[in-house]
């Protein structure tokens, strides 16, 4: 239904990417995907099933972490990007917004807003492009001055997402934007996400355990489970998906499995019957 | 008037001058440990390094002459130049930003997210490096440094001051040295300075967002070796403008890397973390420990102001441990 935006263009291309943290650890087995330009891709899966990692892959923040890709490649329109750092990256047009809501504590809302900036120079550029995020999000207006630290959780989501904003970037890697916030703050960022998508052509890559929010709101969806792609599709098709129903909308009542377990689970189904 | 409310006054402006200069040094500290957290036990030291490069370049002194010597057999000390002081200062700031960016290459970008202990241990191998190197490339005798900074009292204030006894006839006006004086003033323009840095800058906004969040600071594009070397070549200026000032006042020699200890008991008062707190816990070390030595000193055999400072700062810790203006601990679950 929300298909408008989507173009055939792809900025972004995952080629089978391996991880590896503190040289030891294989956390990504291989993993794939692409984003088209204007899009919004959703990357969903429980706990440790590596979406956090497969974004630093890409923003380049692995290496603060100890982490490598060691196999595979990353290309933004059509260059290889794992040699850049993060800012090179920011100024590419590829930027994170972090799980977990990094605010700078701090430094009053505003100024965080401004460090997102950090990447450009035009003065009065960056003074529009401050006044645009205020209209997308009309709270953070109200308490400009404040410091980032003393606002609730979701103006602190909202603080991240306009930070990220202000570097003009064109794509935006979104993770978890729904942690720890109320069903109803959750819907009023991901409608924010939905016309920043819309009106400012903003494409995201959006990492979410919420499969049920991330899957009304995105256009194309891939699901990660230890490391590996186990299936990917149109948003639509997904949430249709029997076994994406089952295991991960909740809509059984023997609770959440993985996929892995789907078919021994149906055989045992079998034998039983 | 009488005498002791006017020689209180005098004692007071005096202390106001002492603390401005222990506010200047403690900035140095604040700056480092906000934007990394690393407590910086070498500032002292970089003030000595600083100075002694200043007066071997204004000599035209040969850097690591003695080494040079032993191992050639030559003989040579002098170029046989003098620097002017100006360029000397310029000269002397180039090194110590050089001397930010050997810390941050060969130590501190090592250490990323290793423990504070781990960083402040780093910090005193670098304070031991750094005293003997300073020693290698310009010996290690005392030397004197004459920037051209005015010495000796102000007869202009002390005159002008007189009217204030109101007719008391011992007293001849404040006396006020002139080098504090200049001190006073040049600290108070670098405190502003670097207050106006940190708080309206980019350069100094990113420096409080690497302080606050470096993986943050890193995903929105700010590259975290370039703050580092920026901080601490401001603190190896900080460091310069410390060490010319107590070098033209006692000379260039050990000692003066001991100013870093009137630091610590303004960083206990005013926070680790704050600005605001580092000049104002400067003022009142400097004032309290004057008025203190003027007041109550003679009673208890003198000599208060070595440890007066300690004191007060240790009945700070307890009521208030993040100090005057530390930055509360934010915290939200
Ligand atoms: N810095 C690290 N060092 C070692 N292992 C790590 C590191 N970061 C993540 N891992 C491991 O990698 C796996 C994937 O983690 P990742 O954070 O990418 O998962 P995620 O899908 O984002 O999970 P969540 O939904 O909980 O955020 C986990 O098993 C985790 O323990
Ligand atoms: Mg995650």
């Amino acid at each position: 239904m929300l298909d408008s935006g989507r173009t055939e263009e792809t900025l972004l291309e995952v080629n089978n990417i391996e991880v590896i943290y503190n040289h030891v650890i294989l956390v990504l087995k291989g993993v794939s995907l692409s984003v088209p330009k204007g899009g919004i891709t959703a990357l969903l899966g429980g706990n440790g099933a590596g979406k956090t990692t497969t974004l630093k892959a890409i923003s380049n923040l692995l290496h603060s972490e100890r982490g490598e890709v060691t196999k595979g490649s990353i290309m933004y329109r059509g260059a290889n990007t794992q040699g850049l750092d993060p800012a090179a990256m920011v100024k590419t047009g590829v930027i994170q917004v972090m799980e977990g809501r990094h605010c700078f504590e701090h430094l009053t809302v505003e100024e965080n807003l401004l460090t997102g900036a950090y990447t450009r120079s035009n003065s009065a550029d960056i003074a529009r492009d401050l006044e645009m995020v205020y209209t997308y999000f009309p709270r953070l207006n109200e308490r400009r001055k404040s410091q980032a630290g003393y606002t609730s959780g979701g103006e602190q989501q909202m603080v991240a997402i306009g930070r990220a904003l202000m570097s003009r970037p064109e794509t935006i890697l979104l993770d978890e934007p729904s942690m720890g916030l109320a069903p109803q703050l959750v819907e009023e960022i991901f409608t924010i996400v939905k016309d920043l998508n819309e009106k400012e052509g903003a494409t995201f890559l959006l990492a979410e355990q919420n499969t049920n929010v991330a899957l009304r709101f995105a256009h194309y969806g891939y699901i990660l489970e230890s490391g590996r792609v186990v299936m990917d599709g149109p948003a639509k098709e997904l949430r249709e998906n029997p076994d994406v129903k089952e295991f991960y909308l909740g809509m059984s009542d023997e609770g959440r499995k993985s996929f892995r377990d789907v078919r021994s689970y149906r055989r045992r189904k079998r034998w039983l019957s | 008037m009488p005498d002791s409310l006017l020689f209180g006054t005098e004692v007071l402006l005096n202390g106001l001058m002492a603390g401005v200069l222990y506010a200047l040094v403690a900035l140095g500290f604040v700056l480092i440990f906000k934007a990394s957290g690393i407590f910086n036990y070498a500032q002292g030291v970089m003030a000595l390094f600083a100075a002694l490069t200043l007066v071997g370049i204004m000599e035209g002194q040969v850097p690591f002459s003695h080494l040079i010597n032993a191992a050639f057999g030559t003989d040579i000390h002098h170029f046989g130049w003098h620097v002017p002081a100006l360029v000397a200062i310029i000269i002397t700031m180039v090194v110590m930003v050089f001397l930010a960016w050997a810390v941050n290459h060969f130590v501190m970008r090592h250490l990323v997210n290793q423990e504070p202990i781990i960083l402040f241990m780093a910090t005193i191998g670098l304070a031991y490096f750094l005293e003997g190197f300073g020693d290698l490339m310009w010996g290690s005798d005392i030397k004197k440094l004459d920037v051209g900074l005015p010495q000796g009292g102000s007869f202009w204030i002390e005159e002008n001051t007189q009217w204030l006894g109101f007719g008391n006839e011992n007293f001849y006006g404040f006396f006020l040295d002139k080098l504090d004086l200049v001190a006073t003033v040049i600290a108070a323009i670098l405190v502003a300075a670097l207050v106006i840095f940190a708080q309206y800058t980019k350069q100094g906004r990113a420096m409080r967002a690497v302080a606050d969040d470096h993986q943050a600071a890193l995903s929105v594009g700010i590259s975290l070796n370039f703050i580092w070397i920026m901080v601490w070549s401001v603190a190896g200026f900080v460091a310069l403008v410390a060490g010319i000032m107590w070098g033209a006042k006692s000379g260039v020699q050990f000692s003066l890397s001991l100013i870093a200890l009137k630091a610590l008991p303004v960083l206990m008062l005013g926070g680790f973390t704050s600005i605001p707190g580092a000049i104002v816990g400067g003022l009142i070390i400097g004032v309290g420990e004057k008025l203190f030595e003027f007041a109550i000193g003679p009673y208890i055999g003198g000599a208060t102001e070595n440890w007066f400072a300690y004191v007060l700062a240790l009945i700070f810790l307890v009521f208030r441990p993040q100090g005057l203006f530390g930055e509360k601990i934010i915290e939200r679950v």
